[in-house]
């Protein structure tokens, strides 16, 4: 099989030609920090919604704490990069390691819960870790740990932005990924053709888990200042809106979701305190309307087709 | 000794009021399959009326209790026609969504209106306290009056339940929605009835709140919604006396950990008990495991 065919050196000069218009224009002024600020916003949901997307659109696992993850890898990029003055490299991989050991310990254990159950079940481990970051005062406790030197900029953002992109699409699209597929459909015929659901579940869970500890990396390195509450259930739940209002199981919904739903959010900011009320109004006509969200299953075909034809010769 | 006995009565009043919230959650869910987070933001609507009721009206406990859990139970069948109806048949996730957009728009509306302040409830029960073991244990009349209502209303909804016709069609159609709508139920009616009895219990755990702790605001529902929710799983999802065993338990474990120290951990210890125990019976701790068919 070839390595590279046309599409792919369309995506590439694509994104590389996006990067370069998006650092030439911050570097001559265009962008101003106020838009930089949102740009950066967007990127980080859009990490968090696409690796959420592929724990609870793929592979079919409804969670709630997946701020919990994000908060980890925060808290831990936070440690290495403010108090053990480590490059933020290091902060980026450990914060995405540290969360995804915490994604394959919990997802064990509670990953053999189904539906509501484990939502509720995750839902909790939320909870428990914003509760111990509260009250540990390593990490600054209530008051919330200070003084994380900025690192993240466009450059980070863009790059952690279309790693997770390439590599969950990537994922998808391999075998593993259409197992994990197969465990959405169907989990129990899933069992039967052979498939062994409780590690594929687990290996969704980690690699989501990883990409939102990234995020969360990034968050940190981005507003010098985390707090706890920061991390609640509620981001969480913003978290699973968006994938929601995307479309379950569609990366590109999940980018277009982030996209709208951070500039719907920011245009709410100037409105005051009727900010919310309208918020929820939006939320409840947007599963009204699009229940399926804006993408309904739309994938990204990126060798989708030759990865196939591979699969099959390779098996028959 | 007196500690103990001291924790075992404030554990009692605090469960009581769990278990009152957790009983609403526990119907809807047992009926629709829907975690109905709004749940909490009603107990809250009903601190509210009963705030109001004895604040600006000056009526006595009782009527304003009766008045909230009306108020409640009107507002619970609205959310479910405006919210929940139309979406009936979408998918378990938007359906969640759209709890939490109701709920946000409850507590929000309330900070619109009224602000985010704290208020003070006002002291419509005269304080009795009866002490024991020379001063260390105190026994106040609210916590008897918090249990006694607690009490008369389980006995009356178990009444409902068992005993009624509507009480029938709701077991009916917990068990098979499309199997009671051949045999003549009116779905949607028992559907409605359900929200409303549910938030009625909602609403008279929300003045009971006011007065055992004098306090209300708009964003109180949040945490003992969502504390409620777990006593609920806790004893076992749709299952009315899974949901009272659950709010007990939830209360004197919270009083329990606070009292040796652990105030700040109280919640993850809710939380933490709450995992292990769906671990080991994913059911709840009265429901029966089903065995999964293919």
């Amino acid at each position: 099989m070839k390595s590279f065919n046309k599409r792919h050196i369309i995506m590439t000069i694509a994104i590389i030609a996006i990067y370069l218009l998006g650092k030439i224009l911050i570097d001559v002024g265009l962008i101003d920090s106020y838009l930089q600020l949102n740009i950066m916003v967007i990127g980080i949901n859009i990490i968090l919604a696409v690796s959420l997307n592929l724990i609870t659109g793929f592979t079919g696992q409804f969670t709630l704490g997946h701020a919990a993850f994000m908060a980890i890898g925060a808290y831990t990029s936070a440690v290495i990069t403010a108090k053990l003055n480590l490059p933020f490299i290091v902060g980026i991989i450990a914060a995405g390691l540290m969360a995804a050991i915490a994604g394959v310990l919990i997802g064990i254990p509670t990953l053999r819960l189904k539906g509501d159950y484990l939502a509720i079940a995750t839902l909790g481990f939320g909870e428990i870790i914003r509760i111990l970051a509260l009250n540990t005062d390593y990490i600054g406790g209530a008051i919330g740990f200070n003084d994380i030197p900025q690192y993240t900029n466009w450059t980070w953002i863009y790059s952690m932005v279309v790693l997770t992109i390439v590599l969950i699409t990537n994922f998808i699209n391999s075998y593993h990924g259409r197992a994990c597929i197969s465990i959405r459909e169907n989990e129990i015929a899933a069992e039967a053709m052979g498939i062994n659901t409780t590690f594929y579940k687990v290996l969704a869970f980690a690699i989501g888990a990883f990409f939102a500890g990234i995020a969360g990396a990034l968050y940190a390195n981005y507003f010098y200042f985390i707090k706890p509450d920061s991390f609640g259930f509620m981001k969480s739940i913003d978290i699973l809106v968006i994938v929601v209002f995307g479309g379950m199981g569609s990366i590109p919904g999940s980018i277009v979701g982030a996209i709208a739903l951070t500039v719907i959010s920011t245009f709410l900011q100037s409105i005051g305190n009727l900010r919310m009320v309208i918020y929820a109004v939006i939320l409840f006509l947007i599963m009204l309307y699009r229940p399926s969200g804006l993408m309904g299953k739309t994938e990204i075909k990126f060798l989708k087709k030759k990865e196939a034809k591979k699969y099959v010769s390779a098996k028959s | 000794m007196e500690q103990i006995i001291q924790q075992l009565i404030n554990g009692v009043s605090l469960g009581s009021i769990y278990a009152l919230i957790a009983l609403g959650y526990t119907m809807v869910y047992g009926i629709i399959n829907l975690i109905n987070f709004a749940h909490g933001d009603i107990y809250m609507m009903g601190a509210f009326v009963g705030y109001a009721l004895t604040t600006f009206l000056g009526l006595g406990f009782i009527p304003s209790l009766i008045a909230s859990m009306v108020a409640c139970s009107i507002l619970g069948m609205v959310v479910e026609k405006i919210a929940y109806k139309p979406l009936r048949n979408s998918s378990r996730i938007s359906l969640l969504i759209t709890a939490i957009s109701v709920s946000l728009f409850l507590q929000y509306i309330m900070v619109y209106f009224i602000g985010p302040e704290t208020r003070t409830f006002p002291n419509v029960l005269e304080s009795n306290r009866i002490t024991f073991f020379d001063g260390s244990v105190i026994l106040d009349t609210k916590n008897i009056y918090i249990l006694v209502i607690t009490i008369i209303l389980m006995i009356a909804l178990q009444y409902v339940v068992h005993r009624t016709k509507i009480g029938k069609a709701m077991r009916a159609v917990a068990l098979d929605k499309e199997a009671a709508e051949f045999m003549g139920v009116n779905v949607n009616k028992v559907i409605s009835y359900t929200f409303a009895i549910g938030s009625a219990l909602a609403g008279a755990a929300g003045v009971l709140v006011g007065i055992y702790y004098n306090t209300v605001d708009p964003l109180m529902g949040s945490g003992p919604g969502l504390k409620a929710f777990v006593a609920a799983v806790l004893g076992g999802i749709g299952l009315i006396p899974g949901a009272v065993f659950g709010g007990f338990f939830l209360g004197l474990v919270e009083t329990i950990v606070s009292a040796y120290g652990g105030s700040v951990y109280k919640d993850a210890v809710a939380f933490a008990i709450l995992i292990l125990i769906l671990l080991v019976k994913p059911a709840g701790l009265l429901g029966k495991n089903i065995k999964e068919k293919v």
